[in-house]
């Protein structure tokens, strides 16, 4: 898919979520750019998640618009809900406690997510049933495209396990698979490190730049560990208290006041 | 013993039948966990539909039995199915957001409805049509008793098992059956991979409501009796074999069906017809005390 630069994939205007009197998110406006890696942080509480939560339709956001420009069609994601957001829009999404489906094995996981293609093909099931050599291929193409990032995360072993049965670090790594199964333009990555040790973190980071390069698409990150942040994001927003206190790289991020105010504290 | 065996060919037989409808309840209630209570209405439903296809194609002058069966197998499993898909479009997806009893309810009066409706447009009174299979093998012949397997028989155990493997091969291999586990497991989570969690919920009801349809004519044919009432009789009894079975488990309800239709039968063989439910019903009150979740039940396990 080509994609004009000067355009943004994403762009957030004026992005605000009213929970009855509370204020997750105030006025919020960032773009995310195409084969980049944009990093959320802030304290918690900050209205990261809630962010997430509006892009891909679990919230329908107070006020605000969600440009997603694919350079070929604009999607107003605030205007799509379920299904849709990933089915057109192409948006995929990972959680920060993992959402796999446990009693499905890992191939399993990865071939769900091309659901869409493969109904299509086996027209409604009955064209698979039949065996029409359009399903063939389009099954094989699935299980091509599962095995492709089986392969990449390092669970081709353990293909045919129940997921619910992997290690913690390898559900990391299988839900950022399943996620990129869907083919995405757009990959929100909700704090993918959590509770993953120094050495699997650093794989970590060595996939999510890997999607990043040879996948050109834009992933947006949600972070606590520095470590990771700071090391592969391309660009940094930082949230706290629901609105944005600064936007940049990652060394004029770690130079800004209002942000070390509001990790360590205003100083005396 | 030929007696014996006699009874097992017909326990196997209505077992079947069981077994067919408790496929319906049991992948429902595996998708939205929900008892589907309308969903033996839907049965006798199809179970109209294909009387009067069977009189229809008697007037036009289709009479040869394989191809007339055959044609009305399909035009009841179509129309049963528009029936199934939308009884949930009008009756439980409005309410899917809605506190838990209230698709039950729901589901309660669509079965009342049904009923009237059949009863008002069909009448009451009991509906025979002449036997349409005749015939059949004898098996054993000894000097005291004839142990025969009707042709008849012998098409509803290999229509039943033919369909079950159908079935068990579009949940377990194909797209379809994979988003339906998917939905099973973590709703929320398949509508953010792009699968319509709507439009599969929707199939499971029509696909529900085919194999009741099929089950629907296999019943008019055995037993050439119907009126608006048997799809309560025959739901009652078909969620029984789908949580003796284990709810939610597709060889479960098969099981389950098959055990139904056999302690019928061998209850009304060697002890007393009147009470051949009370005898199902107890097997059933046995097995829950022992085996809560049914004989291949998985139980819920809470994570904390």
């Amino acid at each position: 898919m080509k994609t004009n630069a000067s355009i943004p994939l994403l762009t957030v205007e004026h992005l605000t979520m009213r929970f009855g009197g509370l204020v997750a998110i105030d006025d919020v406006s960032f773009t995310v750019q195409n084969a980049e890696i944009t990093a959320l942080i802030g304290p918690n509480g900050a209205g990261k998640t809630t962010v997430f939560n509006c892009l891909t339709g679990f919230y329908t956001p107070t006020v605000g618009r969600l440009t997603l420009n694919t350079g070929t069609r604009r999607y107003l994601l605030e205007r799509m809900e379920g299904f849709h957001i990933n089915k057109h829009a192409s948006v995929a999404r990972t959680f920060q406690n993992i959402r796999l489906f446990p009693n499905m094995s890992v191939l399993e996981n990865l071939i769900v997510a091309q659901h869409n293609r493969l109904m299509r093909a086996s027209w409604m099931t009955i064209g698979g049933l039949l065996g029409l050599p359009g399903y063939q291929k389009a099954q094989k193409q699935a299980v091509d495209l599962a095995r492709y990032w089986l392969d990449k995360v390092e669970l081709t072993d353990h293909a045919d396990v129940d997921a619910g049965n992997l290690p913690y670090g390898a559900q990391r790594r299988l839900e950022i698979a399943r996620a990129m199964c869907t083919k995405p333009v757009l990959l929100c990555l909700d704090e993918p490190a959590a509770g993953l040790n120094p050495k699997e973190s650093a794989e970590l980071n060595q996939l999510i730049s890997y999607i990043k390069n040879e996948h050109r698409i834009g992933i947006i990150l949600i972070e606590h560990d520095m470590s990771v942040v700071m090391k592969i994001s391309d660009h940094i927003i930082v949230l706290d208290h629901g609105s944005k206190i600064a936007d940049g790289t990652p060394e004029a991020i770690k130079e800004d006041p209002a942000v070390i105010a509001a990790y360590l504290g205003e100083e005396a | 013993m030929e007696y014996f065996i006699q009874q097992l060919i017909n326990g196997v037989t209505l077992g079947s039948i069981y077994g067919l409808i408790a496929i319906g309840y049991t992948m429902v209630y595996g998708i939205i966990g929900m008892i589907n209570f309308a969903h033996g209405d839907v049965f006798m439903i199809g179970a109209f539909i294909s009387l009067i296809m069977f009189l229809v194609l008697g007037l036009i002058g289709i009479t040869w039995i394989p191809f007339a069966i055959l044609l009305v197998l399909i035009v009841t499993m179509i129309l049963t199915s528009v029936y199934g898909w939308t009884v949930e479009r009008l009756a439980y997806r409005p309410l899917r957001k809605s506190f838990r009893l209230a698709p039950l309810i729901s589901a309660i009066g669509m079965s009342i409805f049904l009923q009237n409706y059949v009863q008002l447009l069909q009448g009451a009174r009991v509906k025979p049509i002449q036997p349409i299979v005749e015939g059949g093998i004898t098996l054993i012949q000894s000097d005291t008793f004839v142990v025969t397997i009707s042709y008849l028989q012998i098409i509803i155990v290999l229509a039943t098992f033919l369909l079950m493997s159908i079935f068990a091969y579009i949940i377990s291999s194909t797209s379809l059956g994979r988003s339906q586990r998917a939905c099973e497991q973590d709703q929320l989570m398949a509508s953010l991979l792009g699968i319509n969690v709507d439009r599969t919920i929707s199939l499971t009801f029509v696909m529900g409501a085919a194999l009741a349809a099929v089950a629907s004519v296999l019943f008019v044919l055995y037993y050439g009796v119907i009126d608006f009432y048997i799809g309560f009789h025959a739901g009652i009894k078909a969620f029984t074999a789908a949580v003796l079975g284990g709810i939610g488990s597709l060889p479960g309800a098969m099981l389950g069906g098959l055990l139904i239709g056999l302690i019928e039968t061998f209850w009304s063989a060697y002890f007393s017809i009147e009470y051949k439910d009370v005898a199902a019903f107890s097997i059933l009150v046995l097995v829950l005390i022992f085996r809560p979740t049914g004989l291949l039940g998985k139980p819920e396990i809470e994570k904390v």
